[in-house]
């Protein structure tokens, strides 16, 4: 165990290393001096020139301007946006708790939703699982902005239960303005969890060790909580956490989509005025975020199946 | 192709697997090749078959409902619903497919070149993939836009590259278990080059696969696609696109007008559910023709 979880790490920071340097290195390479972003293109004195560059090591070669992003990176100063004059670590302070929320609500909706309804039509017959599998057809359709776009127009516009724009303020209020994007983003997610829980438990059902303690007469539930349910998990958390380290990304939808301020809607409008900075530093946080998330998958998922041999997860 | 020659029911059914498959398809099936059709039909002839322009824009239809040979009303800036639609599917049809050709022929070719030298290569080669992993595909197409400006291409090529680990991924399994069969070792033995044995003889063997992979990639990437222009990094306004037309029919929807979002929207989630009911066909009965 110690073994993987040491190979895992090491693996979670050649990775990190590799993503970080090619965000940086993307964005170096766009187009578009940033002393003519800094100065608004007009043109300066060279003694405040000068004085930029040293600020913002745009003097240094291209390798020591990564490491010095890097390392203060590492320190939780992500540089400064060039447009807004202020700390990239602060606007994505004041964002990154509505997007944690909103990825929270969503992870809960799915598990509770998608392992809820896989487990109701794998046990329940005929009309039952027909209901399930129609549900998780149609969501399974739906892309998140798709999605968005209908709750918006039903829940928000026609019947005036959920308000369509905004982040609200106060704990109650917040969760009021969570619910529709966080249903817009569990559509798909819902549908997929749905179908891998139903199968597993379905695969399991048919296994002889059920039929054994059947016939040794164990009541019904205990068979399916301790005998099924139990086997079924396995597949069922892979699926589930995929799905969640997913949504990181593409929270920038429904943000975007339900007027979040949200880190992914923020990170598309920088995207649109071209500030790198915060480009730069928010692309590393949510990269951070799903790589720390597919590590704690795999760490799952060998504690869960000891047979598993440790590092390979099924490919 | 046929592995099971000695069992005389798999030869009957190899006999004819474009028929049985065809059969097999029901009411479902075929309607998705129709809405396809339809689809692939606009995406080349959309601007004939328009009956307006789809861009010329008259405020004092705004948001004016169907009337009269405009089926399916205006949108905020008095532009011709129906008109958009048809010339919109070809961007986003055409963008999907490259998306889909582009991520498939990357991975195809990593997954042959790592399973045939093995070794270093494919260690090196599985390194990149990880890395690439790391990227969700949403992500990576902001980064484009970013660093190239926002367009159709930087988000097609920034998709493709994002999907490119998993086709590699799927693939290698498969090159592999192909690498190791007794014909490839026999050939070799004959003196047939690498790439010869690679392009004749072990793609042609894993196609059935390879085309499972591009189908179901289609309707990821039209997705994807759409979502971007949506977030306004794709498919730039006032071009005619379903995706752009979601976000441009936001503000009519959110006033009580939802028919040109809706619309929009309707048209991409029966394209998507089309190809991927498709899809999951192909990529079962192409697991059945293999087994």
């Amino acid at each position: 165990m110690l073994a993987f979880l040491a190979r895992r790490m090491a693996m979670l920071v050649a990775t990190l290393l590799v993503a970080s340097f090619a965000i940086y290195g993307a964005l170096y390479l766009a187009p578009g001096s940033p002393i003519a972003a800094l100065t608004g293109g007009r043109s300066v004195p060279p003694d405040v020139l000068a004085q930029l560059e040293e600020r913002y090591h745009l003097n240094e070669p291209f390798l020591t301007r990564y490491w010095i992003w890097f390392t203060s990176a590492l320190h939780g100063d992500l540089g400064e946006s060039i447009p807004l004059h202020e700390k990239v670590s602060t606007l994505i302070g004041q964002r990154i708790g509505v997007t944690i929320q909103l990825v929270m609500l969503t992870a809960a909706i799915i598990i509770i939703v998608g392992v809820g309804l896989g487990i109701v039509g794998a046990l329940g017959r005929g009309s039952v699982d027909g209901g399930v599998l129609l549900v998780s057809t149609v969501s399974a359709a739906l892309p998140a902005f798709a999605a968005a776009v209908i709750l918006q127009f039903v829940f928000g516009v026609t019947l005036g239960w959920f308000p369509v724009l905004g982040n609200g303020d106060g704990f109650l209020d917040q969760l009021r303005h969570l619910t529709l994007p966080a249903l817009a983003l569990a559509a798909t997610s819902v549908a997929l969890v749905t179908r891998v829980t139903r199968t597993a438990v379905r695969e399991e059902l048919d296994r002889e060790h059920v039929q054994t303690a059947v016939s040794r007469g164990l009541p019904w539930r205990e068979v399916v909580r301790r005998h099924v349910l139990r086997n079924a998990a396995i597949p069922i958390t892979t699926v589930v956490g995929i799905t969640i380290a997913s949504l990181i990304a593409l929270a920038a939808i429904v943000e975007t989509a339900f007027g979040l301020n949200g880190l992914g809607a923020y990170l598309v409008q920088a995207a649109q005025n071209k500030d790198f900075a915060v480009v730069q530093g928010i692309s590393l946080v949510l990269v951070f975020a799903f790589v720390i998330t597919n590590v704690v998958i795999d760490i799952a998922y060998a504690i869960l199946d000891p047979r598993v041999t440790l590092g390979s997860r099924a490919q | 192709m046929s592995i099971e020659i000695l069992d005389p029911v798999a030869d009957v059914e190899e006999a004819a697997p474009s028929r049985r498959r065809l059969r097999q398809l029901g009411w479902v099936g075929w309607l998705s090749i129709g809405v396809i059709a339809v689809a692939l039909l606009l995406a080349v002839l959309g601007p004939v078959f328009a009956p307006f322009d789809p861009n010329s824009s008259d405020l004092s239809y705004a948001n004016v409902g169907p009337f009269g040979s405009h089926l399916l009303g205006f949108d905020g800036q008095g532009r011709d619903v129906l008109s958009r639609l048809m010339v919109g599917a070809r961007t986003t049809v055409f963008g999907a497919a490259f998306v889909a050709i582009v991520a498939v022929f990357i991975g195809a070719t990593l997954a042959i070149v790592t399973a045939w030298f093995g070794g270093k290569i494919d260690a090196g080669v599985s390194v990149g993939v990880d890395v690439l992993f790391a990227f969700p595909g949403i992500l990576l197409a902001v980064l484009a836009a970013a660093v190239f400006g926002p367009s159709l291409f930087s988000a097609a090529l920034a998709l493709s590259l994002a999907y490119s680990p998993y086709v590699a991924r799927v693939l290698r399994g498969a090159a592999l278990k192909e690498r190791a069969m007794t014909y490839i070792a026999a050939l070799e033995v004959q003196g047939f080059g690498a790439w010869r044995l690679c392009v004749r003889h072990l793609l042609p063997n894993i196609s059935s696969l390879i085309v499972a992979q591009g189908t179901i990639l289609f309707g990821f990437a039209m997705v994807d696609l759409a979502a971007i222009s949506f977030l306004g990094l794709g498919v730039q306004t006032p071009q005619a696109d379903w995706g752009v037309m979601v976000s441009d029919g936001k503000t009519s929807l959110l006033q009580g007008y939802p028919l040109v979002s809706l619309s929009a929207v309707l048209c991409i989630v029966a394209v998507v559910a089309a190809v991927s009911f498709l899809g999951d066909r192909l990529d079962t009965s192409s697991k059945g023709v293999r087994r």
